[in-house]
């Protein structure tokens, strides 16, 4: 017997030469803007990484436009801004969440670990007796 | 069941009342996202976990633009530049695998075959960079790093070249062991990806796709691929440029 549940959803996506065109059209800029801030990043990079007076500039620069090419590889490249409110929510709402408490849990940790503790271990020694 | 547009917004009972797909895709495509967002927490944890030592041994730990300084058949050094090389090619396998899926949706059989194989040859060539990198890092520089240790009872003190999972020239040995596990779990990804875009590619040449009545698979290949782009943008960024 035939199934009538079972639905082609991908048989939907189908577009004509036309609208083809102008798909064709919008995935070549997002390379072109990802070719101009790959190579912007590589180019400031090689500039400024010696100098520790913009090291924070550079380092949020960096972030900024990394996360700039992941949002466009995301919803242009991989389609997920042609797809429904609900299912980009699914895959991008717990993503944010979950990495974005992460990086800081860990870089405030990690600062700590790098300069806080060591220095109270010098002035107040190592307490416990130190790494087990 | 006809005329559904995936993409229209629906009211949420239609959505979840059953009987059809509350995300308007079909399951092959719900499972490989689900995949590839639980393949982006393993990659992140360890993109996290780098940061934390990186910050942790400030002092100690090389920058990453003064090791990466090769290219092939050019003997100075250029910062940086063949791993900007080496993005840009997967960058641009990843478009010319969006213009594939493109043609898929067009039912334009040769179009995918050109596409995908241009994919194809950009993540062979990725992954032969990657090798490249690997075996100069591991190589090392004529400089050399000293190290003293106790031999027999005696402290020895030799001089030694590159780095591996024990020892490195370039600074603290943690940035080494990072750079091989991340770099590595990601070359793999690559290296999988073109053999799954290989096999999708001959079932494209074979017509089963066309008979199927769409190129889903090359779709849910082509989602693979794209995330596989998409770590090597976070690990290009946070482990040579910061």
């Amino acid at each position: 017997m035939e199934r009538d549940d079972v639905y082609e959803y991908s048989l939907d996506t189908h577009h004509d030469e036309e609208t083809g065109k102008k798909v064709r059209k919008k995935i070549y800029m997002v390379l072109l803007i990802m070719s101009a801030v790959t190579i912007f990043e590589v180019a400031l990079g090689m500039k400024l990484s010696g100098d520790p007076a913009y090291a924070t500039f550079l380092k949020y620069t960096f972030i900024a436009l990394t996360l700039l090419k992941a949002g466009y590889i995301v919803m242009v490249f991989m389609h997920l801004g042609d797809e429904r409110k609900n299912l980009r929510w699914t895959i991008l709402g717990p993503y944010i969440v979950l990495i974005g408490y992460l990086i800081y849990i860990c870089l405030t940790e990690a600062v700590y670990a790098g300069t806080i503790r060591p220095t109270l271990e010098m002035i107040f020694g190592s307490g416990s007796g130190g790494h087990h | 069941m006809s005329g559904h547009a995936t993409t229209q917004p629906i009211d949420a009972k239609t959505a979840w009342g059953g009987g059809t797909s509350p995300f308007g895709i079909s399951y092959g495509k719900m499972m490989m996202w689900f995949f590839l967002m639980s393949d982006a927490f393993t990659f992140s944890g360890l993109l996290t976990a780098y940061g934390f030592m990186r910050h942790k041994f400030h002092d100690v730990w090389p920058v990453a633009g003064d090791v990466f300084v090769h290219f092939p058949f050019y003997e100075g050094h250029i910062q940086l530049l063949y791993v900007a090389f080496m993005t840009f090619v997967l960058i641009a396998s990843s478009v010319t695998m969006v213009l594939a899926v493109e043609a898929g949706h067009r039912m334009d059989k040769k179009g995918v075959i050109i596409w995908m194989f241009l994919t194809i040859i950009g993540g062979a060539i990725f992954v032969g960079s990657q090798a490249w990198e690997w075996y100069h890092f591991i190589h090392g520089t004529e400089h050399g790093a000293v190290r003293t240790f106790i031999k027999d009872g005696a402290w020895v003190t030799e001089v030694f070249h590159g780095a591996n999972l024990r020892v490195n020239e370039y600074g603290h040995p943690l940035f080494a062991d990072f750079f091989f596990f991340i770099t590595g779990f990601h070359g793999f990804h690559v290296f999988s990806g073109v053999v799954i875009n290989i096999i999708i590619f001959i079932g494209v040449i074979k017509g089963t796709f066309h008979k199927r009545g769409h190129y889903e698979m090359v779709e849910k290949s082509g989602l693979y691929w794209h995330f596989v782009d998409l770590v090597w943008v976070f690990v290009f960024t946070f482990f040579y440029l910061l």
